[in-house]
């Protein structure tokens, strides 16, 4: 093969870089100049185009593929409405398998068909290994799907705007109410094992101490969880908090009435979502209680939550929700659940930021709306995206879970920080579907 | 001591689903020299099967019978369709065809009933230490696996399908319908698979739901020796105890990694399983 | 128990020597030339193609490639085991595990450590497990080797759990690693030059799997695939031939790990899970056991083929489940009628085309 002249000098080159890059610290990151955010990509004249990484297929997809549908619902909705600024939203879901390496990928995918933002990335693993990416990248990363507390680091990762009220906020909350209503009861934790039960526990034991007789975890992977459950039963806890996903949830509820075994279950609002443990428990409950399904296990459920809530007649951004779901779900067998909703709540607060950030959109009037916006709903519950704290939901109200399918309120919101600070409460009210706008 | 009761109980009834799976691939290892990954799909197809009939009649036993029917038609029309074509040319070949044949199911299956959980009620009731259902589960693998060894031992059918597997032109020279006794063994090894769907399904079921007890039930055939059914059985009880006893005194985490702490111990002692005869047959 | 691949061996490797393109006319000189030599050229060639290629392609494209890269690598370590000694393993995944979490830890402690020293590591604690492994389970054969490595992918990721303190439990463990050096970042984005150093790396590591596969422990080991008895009578060494072979693949494995995390920054178990492992063997089947080429197939379709039908099944307006489902069912149905139709995968299609050319221009 006969070589031009420059090939010897380019492939020297080239050897010479790669011999550079072999000796050079793997580990020694030079921090690169800040992306340009006054840029309007993936916006066009009547399109706003916004994506997401969700476990669609595999193991995780079962619990939380709701999530991307009821926000689809949400988006068709407005765009029904005539959009936000006259712009449709169009929202690419892109399923990642829950698999980080496939997170990776799709992340790129979509940054390549030009997104304007990333909107709700789905799970820890998963959104963590996209984080500096996008952070480098100038896209916006808003609301990611987890309670991490990671996302809310305005210094290392200033276009991260966390959502869901962290894990140990929650537990915060969870913790006092233990403690102040089930005075004197030992009291057991059963989580998971990952970021959910470490940063869960930091909180919690800032209000329980004596009383905790036993800590118990499960792995994800293994769903026979007896030894656990017993385990909870001989150290006799009377209160048990779960801070575990609704397939754990029901899992512990139906393996403890297998042991009769009856705590006070205290779940954490990713497990406290009551139609999708009645959908697991429906086919177990034997009708030995009269009313709904799942009844049997799920009375007296106290369930730590910050969004609206489906259960709940009275509140109007739950009838919205219904209304919508019925409009625009895509298959008319699928009962809409409070996971759902959860999508359904952040596409509504997405809608919300992106008409207020006004017609001349870009990354830069995205990022100084969510800085400046006064957030009231439709989350009875105080919400921050500052330029400093990014914490998403500040705290939690308490309902339980009664027999018949409602629920009721046992404790207004309080809201608390994620360190040692005091738990307060809060005389914020949302506003109802009607006054709040989300959409032309 | 109460712990270790509980811990012992858990592990058998867990044990047993691990052995009525680990029985139905020896059974159809016995029958086409193949590890069978479609096994879990038969469960799958079963398992939905019963949920579905189920929810439509509000009667357990229906649903059972169904899936257990469902089951033996998956097994023999798999082994007619896909399996034979092949399985004479690669076991390797074989095998991965076999895994497609997994991933096509679960996909199916995701396709048409979601990747939701459905909740899969058990056979009795499920409240106490070795419940009715326990008992049920644990009784159940007992009688198969009489039924399997009086199948195979004393009848005819037996004696024809075990000389089609070991001896196929030998038996077909003295009137033996090869073809048709390697499906029967498809059908045999998939209804067991069936029961063990409907033994592991409750009380959730998801199109994954049977992964990790299919790679438990490989492990134990493994241990257990490839080429015998009680292996199966002897090894599934085996593994249901060590990750029940590992997962209590340990961890839930470590479970895994016992189970691959017990699969090297028992090879390294014996390559081809617990109960392997003691010369491994050259093919 | 026979060997699993023992049926295909002569179609697969009899016309190509693995690992290098079929020869060209002007063999006689290139014959000539050692198989070290000869294999590290073909690399060097390969390299700088591909680094062209590089330069025209998208950051996600390039990304794809270094993908394309670190999976081959992967993949054809596992070729040698199965397709070069015979031995099935369903847990690759395993090692390239072991190849991620080593080098996220080297990354993060000793951050000043250069990347071929972390390489290096990798491959000397790589080839380690594969040693151990190997030696446990030399005695095993056929369906208990795919046993014994199955539950070694499963219960791997245990560690990641139990030791979370150290690797990060479910979340795992997150690097970043150095991009363009300095001078060149205006040539080349930080993705293209990842790229071009994993397939830098791995070309490398190619060459010496071809060197290694075309040499006596090649041999050795596809005469112990064969036959073991016959080979042991023969003097060849059957134990340690095949323990060898199984810490080649685990190098490969590890060293493709390793790549992998310096591609994602990011090692979780969730990435090394069941479906990996069992991946990686079926894409190698499918792509052809028995040669370096089919290696390439498989990893191109681990890459693409995914890819490809969802961006199909986006176009189509189809309900969700049926959409999200429908790569998982191709991709199984692939591998039925693939195997079904042409037992020598991707591979002997190929080579059955050429064959068919060579058949019509001989007979002209």
């Amino acid at each position: 093969m006969r070589m031009r002249r420059g090939t010897p000098v380019a492939a020297a080159a080239l050897a010479l870089a790669l011999m550079a890059t072999a000796c050079q610290g793997a580990g020694e990151v030079t921090e690169g100049e800040d992306a340009d955010l006054a840029v309007a990509t993936g916006v066009t004249e009547d399109t706003i185009t916004v994506g997401t990484h969700q476990p669609l297929t595999g193991v995780a997809a079962s619990g939380y593929s709701p999530i991307s549908r009821g926000a689809q619902a949400v988006f068709d909705y407005v765009n029904e409405q005539g959009g936000v600024n006259g712009r449709q939203i169009d929202y690419v879901v892109k399923d990642d398998a829950y698999d980080p390496a496939q997170t990776v990928d799709v992340t790129r995918e979509l940054v390549d068909e030009e997104i304007f933002a990333m909107f709700g990335g789905l799970g820890t693993p998963t959104h963590s290994g996209v984080l500096d990416y996008l952070n480098e990248e100038g896209i916006p990363d808003v609301f990611p799907a987890s309670g991490a507390l990671v996302w809310n680091s305005p210094e290392e990762y200033p276009l991260t705007y966390g959502w869901q009220t962290d894990y140990t906020k929650e537990a915060k909350v969870q913790g006092q109410y233990i403690a102040e209503n089930f005075p004197g009861q030992n009291v057991g934790f059963f989580y998971q094992n990952d970021d959910v039960g470490t940063d869960s526990q930091a909180g919690l034991d800032q209000y329980l101490t004596d009383e905790v007789v036993a800590r118990e975890h499960y792995e994800s992977s293994v769903t026979d969880i007896s030894a656990q459950i017993a385990a909870l039963q001989a150290a006799e806890a009377e209160v048990v908090v779960c801070s575990c996903i609704p397939a754990f949830m029901a899992n512990a509820m139906l393996t403890a009435s297998a042991m009769e075994y009856s705590p006070q279950w205290v779940v954490s609002s990713i497990g406290g979502d009551t139609r999708t443990l009645q959908g697991m428990l429906a086919a177990f409950s034997d009708g030995a209680v009269e009313g709904e399904a799942a009844d049997a296990f799920l009375d007296g459920l106290v369930i730590t939550s910050y969004m609206p809530r489906i259960e709940d007649p009275e509140d109007e951004w739950a009838q919205l929700f219904i209304e919508v779901w019925e409009d625009y779900r895509e298959d008319d067998s699928e009962v809409l659940t409070n996971t759902h909703v959860f999508g359904m709540t952040q596409a509504v607060m997405f809608s919300q930021a992106l008409l207020e950030a006004g017609e001349d959109l870009d990354r830069q009037a995205l990022i100084d709306t969510l800085h400046s916006i006064e957030w009231q709903g439709p989350s009875p519950v105080p919400f921050t995206s500052s330029e400093d704290d990014r914490g998403g939901h500040q705290g939690v109200y308490v309902v339980q879970y009664q027999a018949g399918g409602d629920i009721e309120l046992i404790q207004d919101t309080r809201v608390t920080d994620n360190a040692g600070g005091p738990i307060e409460e809060t005389d914020f009210t949302q506003l109802s579907p009607s006054e709040l706008a989300f959409h032309d | 001591m109460e712990k270790f009761l509980d811990l012992t109980y858990n592990g058998l009834s867990s044990g047993a689903v691990y052995a009525a799976l680990a029985l139905s691939l020896v059974i159809i290892f016995q029958a086409t020299r193949l590890v069978n990954f479609a096994q879990p799909a038969f469960a799958l197809v079963s398992a939905y099967t019963a949920f579905a009939v189920i929810q439509a009649t509000d009667s357990y036993w229906l649903g059972f019978g169904a899936a257990l029917v469902v089951g033996a038609l998956a097994g023999a029309l798999v082994e007619r369709v896909v399996i034979r074509p092949i399985a004479s040319k690669s076991e390797l070949n074989a095998i991965i065809v076999t895994l497609g044949l997994l991933l096509v199911v679960q996909g199916v299956i995701g396709m048409v009933w979601g990747s939701r959980e459905h909740g899969l009620r058990y056979a009795f009731d499920y409240k106490g230490d070795f419940s009715p259902a326990d008992v049920f589960a644990v009784a159940s693998i007992a009688v198969v696996a009489v039924l399997v060894f009086v199948l195979y031992r004393f009848s005819p059918l037996g004696l024809r399908m075990r000389a089609a597997a070991f001896r196929p032109e030998a038996a077909r020279l003295s009137g033996v319908k090869v073809g048709l006794m390697l499906t029967a063994g498809w059908a045999i090894a998939s209804t067991i698979g069936a029961l063990a769907g409907m033994l592991a399904g409750p009380p959730f079921l998801s199109p994954h739901s049977f992964d990790l007890v299919f790679v438990f039930a490989i492990t134990a055939a493994v241990i257990g020796g490839l080429d015998s059914p009680f292996g199966a059985i002897l090894g599934g009880l085996l593994m249901g105890l060590a990750m029940s006893y590992v997962s209590g005194y340990v961890g839930p985490e470590v479970a895994t990694l016992a189970a691959l702490v017990v699969v090297v111990l028992v090879l390294s002692l014996r390559p081809d399983g617990i109960l392997s005869r003691p010369k491994a047959r050259k093919v | 128990m026979s060997s699993p691949t023992r049926e295909r061996a002569e179609g697969a490797t009899a016309p190509t020597s693995q690992g290098s393109p079929p020869a060209s006319p002007k063999a006689g000189f290139w014959k000539r030339i050692p198989s070290p030599v000869r294999n590290l050229l073909l690399a060097a060639l390969a390299l700088t193609a591909i680094s062209g290629l590089m330069l025209f392609s998208s950051d996600l494209s390039s990304l794809r490639y270094a993908a394309v890269g670190y999976t081959l690598l992967a993949i054809a370590g596992l070729q040698l085991l199965v397709g070069g000694s015979g031995q099935v393993s369903l847990g690759h995944g395993a090692f390239m595990m072991i190849g991620a979490y080593s080098m996220a830890l080297l990354v993060l402690h000793l951050p000043m450590l250069p990347l071929a020293a972390n390489l290096l590591i990798v491959v000397v604690v790589s080839a380690v497990a594969g040693l151990l492994v190997g030696a446990a389970t030399a005695r095993l054969h056929g369906p208990y080797l795919a046993g014994a490595t199955l539950i070694l992918a499963v219960g791997l990721p245990g560690l990641a759990h139990r030791y979370h303190d150290v690797l990060g439990g479910s979340n795992g463990l997150r690097i970043r690693v150095a991009g363009a050096p300095p001078g060149l970042e205006n040539l080349v984005s930080d993705e293209q030059w990842t790229s071009i150093v994993v397939w830098t790396v791995v070309l490398l590591a190619l060459a010496v799997l071809a060197t290694v596969s075309g040499g006596r422990l090649g041999r050795r080991m596809r005469s112990v695939r064969d036959d073991e008895t016959a080979a042991a009578m023969a003097g060849v060494p059957v134990g340690s031939t095949k323990v060898a072979a199984f810490v080649i693949a685990s190098t490969a494995g590890g060293l493709a790990g390793a790549l992998q995390i310096y591609v994602l920054g990011t090692a979780t178990p969730s990435i090394f899970t069941l479906a990996l492992s069992l991946t990686l063997l079926a894409v190698l089947v499918l792509g052809g056991v028995g040669s370096m080429w089919g290696a390439l197939w498989a990893a191109l379709a681990v890459v693409y083929l995914e890819l490809w039908v969802s961006d199909l099944a986006g176009l189509l307006e189809m309900n969700s489940n049926v959409e999200n489902n429908l790569p998982l069912v191709f991709f199984g149905i692939v591998l039925i009628l693939v195997l079904r139709f042409w037992p020598l995968g991707i591979q002997g299609i190929f080579q059955r085309l050429a064959a068919r050319r060579r058949l019509s221009e001989t007979s002209r």
